[in-house]
């Protein structure tokens, strides 16, 4: 049986093993941490070698329910499960109600029973926190492997007014079982979950950044040198300056939805530029094209573009997850959430 | 070596960049090595087209673990977008795309036909205009050597007045003089002949006489290889292998001959038994992208609902990563979804199909047994003897190698 176990608790955030897991129960899970997103059951633009080329790749992939149901038939003619059939036979495998970027709007969902599967109890209640206190209450009382906080999801400013509730929620739930959350996946806004007692997180974040043909370049190195810690807040400032400059003057559909996250190789300024995407990243991409090939790639319409940009954002997404357990580890975590937040528009 | 039919010693002064190591002593199939900039490519050999410095949607490693030694990138294009100058500072174009082995550029040539509609030809070059900004650019023989000069590719080819098959009359036999008049001017412009090789692509047509004339004279020039040009288009199989047959009796032995635009398994397969030692073609990789998998029975369109609960991969023969890990099932599965890995994964197979099918070609001549391995390889790709392809028959026939 799958078992949480807490290494620490601090403010709130939890570190620790999801232990157990899989069919043969050797298997581990690092929380906090995220899932690797895919669609009808593979990375997106990620074949079996690209994917193995990225660091850092969570031990626990999500598929949809509408894939799984999509393509039940033959599944059941199949016989070896879907790990085998999606050709990720190592992988533990998550399946959510919704596709975090194309969700349905809320209602009566009809969920398969699986019997060899964990399942995970779902908590509802909308804005209302008695509601919300009532589902978490009853859900605990089942004998669920864990917890999903469904509801939370929207635009940034939606979280905001949500996180108290969030708080509330959680504080209702056992410690020794996971807790997920759906449709969170900015940095600023995992780093909130966090902190009011979530787990686990899906990573369709970076897949947007891809599909806008941008590159996560957001700093998640926190430093505990105090003169380093100087050096870069002054150089995070000149960044966000000029960002905004460009943001003024670019008004163009696929900026709207940019963060202060990425960078947008689409621009002209990067034609020329022979660097990596991000320097000090060690993903297959930075390590072997630079910010002008991808720019050549996106303005010619090149399948490369969202291969490269999509490893190199779930690698870069991964190694903020990574960075925020050491965090935890060493009690830092204020200085890496101070980060993020200087860097969130 | 044998010698076979009259062909031409060439001028003692063009570097030899390729060593025979056998001959099928029926057909005229060889097996060979060529030595280039970027490592040594065995021959026959099959070059994938990766037309805007990408191999569409797979990394260079992951064509390099495929074997593949050698692929191409295009002068109108690159010349275009990014531009030399810019390739230039990348470090080349291999530099640019990260890939260590060979590059083959095409001069843009075939975009005068293939853009038709937006070119201008005459004794100065070709005049296009551009379908991104509207802007005219000409592109003459010193331009496109100077491109492909910036871009560092180990292979450069002739810029030729390329006519397409189709057309007849006088117009084929200017485009013919006018392609060793631009070979000249090409040879005269290029700066690197020490790092890079400069073929000349014979033209002519389907006239006979036209080609042999084409021979004639730039065999007499100086360079490291001859491309078989203004084939692949429209014409008939029948007038087509004619006019390769004509082509390598001429050409001389101990070079190069690359048949462009040749990538079907059974044009490959016939066109080695005529002489040929480079293909490449859009077809493979293509096709891939329309959810189509190569196999020696022809082709699987793996998007059919006859797939769908097929649980085998698509060649249990092939050893390429997508046979390995997924099945026909899946593929088909992820190919009705909006993920572009379905079209990586086909990239990969159908790359990995025409390496594979070259090697086994390479060494069947090597171990003196090609002529067996055209017989077999017809037998599983048409079945039935009443199905093959005459022109294939008669091609194969014309070099000593019977079907029946």
């Amino acid at each position: 049986r799958m078992k949480l176990n807490l290494t620490k608790v601090v403010n709130g955030c939890r570190l620790g093993k999801i232990q157990n897991l899989g069919k043969t129960g050797d298997h581990t899970m690092d929380i906090p941490g995220c899932l690797l997103y895919t669609k009808t059951g593979s990375a997106p633009h990620l074949t079996h070698d690209t994917l193995n080329k990225i660091h850092g790749v969570p031990a626990m992939a999500q598929l949809t329910l509408s894939s799984l149901a999509e393509h039940h038939e033959v599944l059941a003619e199949y016989k070896k499960g879907v790990g085998n059939f999606i050709g990720m036979p190592e992988m533990l495998i998550y399946c959510s109600l919704h596709d975090p970027v194309s969700p349905c709007p809320a209602g009566y969902v009809t969920n398969k029973v699986l019997q060899k599967s964990t399942i995970i109890g779902v908590i509802e209640g909308g804005d209302v926190m008695e509601e919300r206190l009532r589902s978490a209450r009853e859900t605990a009382k089942r004998p669920v492997g864990g917890f999903l906080l469904d509801g939370f999801q929207g635009n940034p400013a939606t979280l905001e007014t949500r996180l108290q509730l969030l708080s509330s929620v959680t504080a209702e739930l056992p410690e020794d079982k996971p807790r997920l959350i759906c449709g969170v996946s900015r940095p600023e806004e995992v780093l909130e979950c966090i902190e009011r007692g979530v787990d686990i997180f899906e990573s369709f974040f970076p897949y947007l950044v891809t599909e806008r043909g941008c590159a996560l370049t957001f700093n998640f190195d926190y430093q505990p040198n105090p003169e380093e810690t100087l050096l870069q807040q002054n150089g995070i400032q000149e960044e966000i300056q000029y960002e905004d400059q460009i943001k003024k003057i670019n008004t163009t559909d696929c900026n709207q939805k940019m963060t202060s996250f990425e960078i947008n190789l689409k621009e002209k300024k990067y034609r020329e530029d022979f660097s990596p995407l991000v320097g000090e990243c060690s993903c297959y991409c930075c390590k072997n094209y630079t910010r002008a090939y991808v720019h050549h790639l996106l303005v010619t319409n090149e399948l490369l573009a969202g291969v490269l940009l999509m490893m190199h954002n779930f690698e870069h997404y991964f190694g903020f997850f990574y960075s925020i357990r050491e965090a935890l580890k060493s009690d830092r975590l204020a200085q890496l959430k101070e980060l993020i937040r200087r860097q969130a528009s | 070596m044998a010698t076979g039919l009259a062909s031409p010693a060439s001028l003692e002064s063009a570097p030899r960049i390729m060593r025979l190591v056998a001959e099928c002593t029926l057909s005229r199939a060889r097996a060979g090595e060529l030595r280039l900039s970027h490592g040594p490519v065995a021959t026959p050999v099959f070059m994938p087209v990766g037309t805007q410095a990408t191999m569409k949607g797979i990394t260079t490693e992951q064509l390099d673990a495929l074997g593949c030694r050698i692929c191409l990138g295009n002068t109108y294009h690159l010349g275009l977008r990014p531009g030399p100058e810019l390739i230039q500072k990348a470090h080349g174009l291999h530099g640019f795309m990260n890939w260590p082995h060979n590059l083959l550029t095409d001069s843009g040539g075939f975009q005068m036909v293939s853009l038709v509609a937006l070119s201008e030809v005459t004794e100065e070059g070709v005049r296009f205009r551009s379908p991104y900004d509207g802007e005219e650019t000409l592109l003459s023989p010193e331009r496109s050597v100077e491109i492909q000069n910036a871009l560092g590719s180990d292979i450069i080819m002739q810029l030729d007045d390329v006519v397409s098959s189709t057309v007849t009359g006088p117009r084929v036999e200017e485009a013919m003089h006018r392609s060793v008049r631009w070979l000249d001017r090409c040879i005269a412009a290029h700066r690197r002949p020490d790092t890079q090789n400069l073929f000349a692509i014979i033209q002519g047509g389907l006239d006979a006489s036209l080609r042999a004339t084409c021979l004639e004279e730039m065999t007499k020039r100086d360079v490291p290889g001859f491309a078989i040009g203004g084939l692949s288009g429209g014409e008939s199989k029948a007038q087509f292998w004619k006019m390769v047959a004509l082509s390598t009796s001429r050409l001389p032995k101990d070079k190069p001959r690359y048949l462009m635009g040749v990538g079907y398994a059974t044009d490959l397969v016939v066109c080695v038994a005529l002489g040929c030692d480079m293909f490449d073609c859009v077809y493979p990789t293509r096709t891939a992208r329309f959810g189509s998998a190569l196999v020696p029975t022809g082709q699987l369109q793996l998007k059919k609902k006859l797939y769908e609960k097929d649980f085998g991969p698509i060649d249990p023969e092939c050893s390429c990563p997508t046979c390995k890990t997924h099945t026909r099932a899946f593929l088909h599965a992820l190919l009705h979804s909006d993920n572009t890995a379905a079209l990586h994964h086909l990239t990969v197979h159908n790359v990995a199909y025409q390496l594979q099918l070259m090697s086994a070609i390479r060494a069947s001549i090597v171990e003196r047994r090609f002529p067996d391995f055209v017989r077999s390889f017809m037998s599983t790709m048409y079945g039935d003897q009443s199905l093959y392809p005459s022109w294939a028959t008669e091609a194969l026939a014309s070099v000593g190698i019977t079907l029946s």
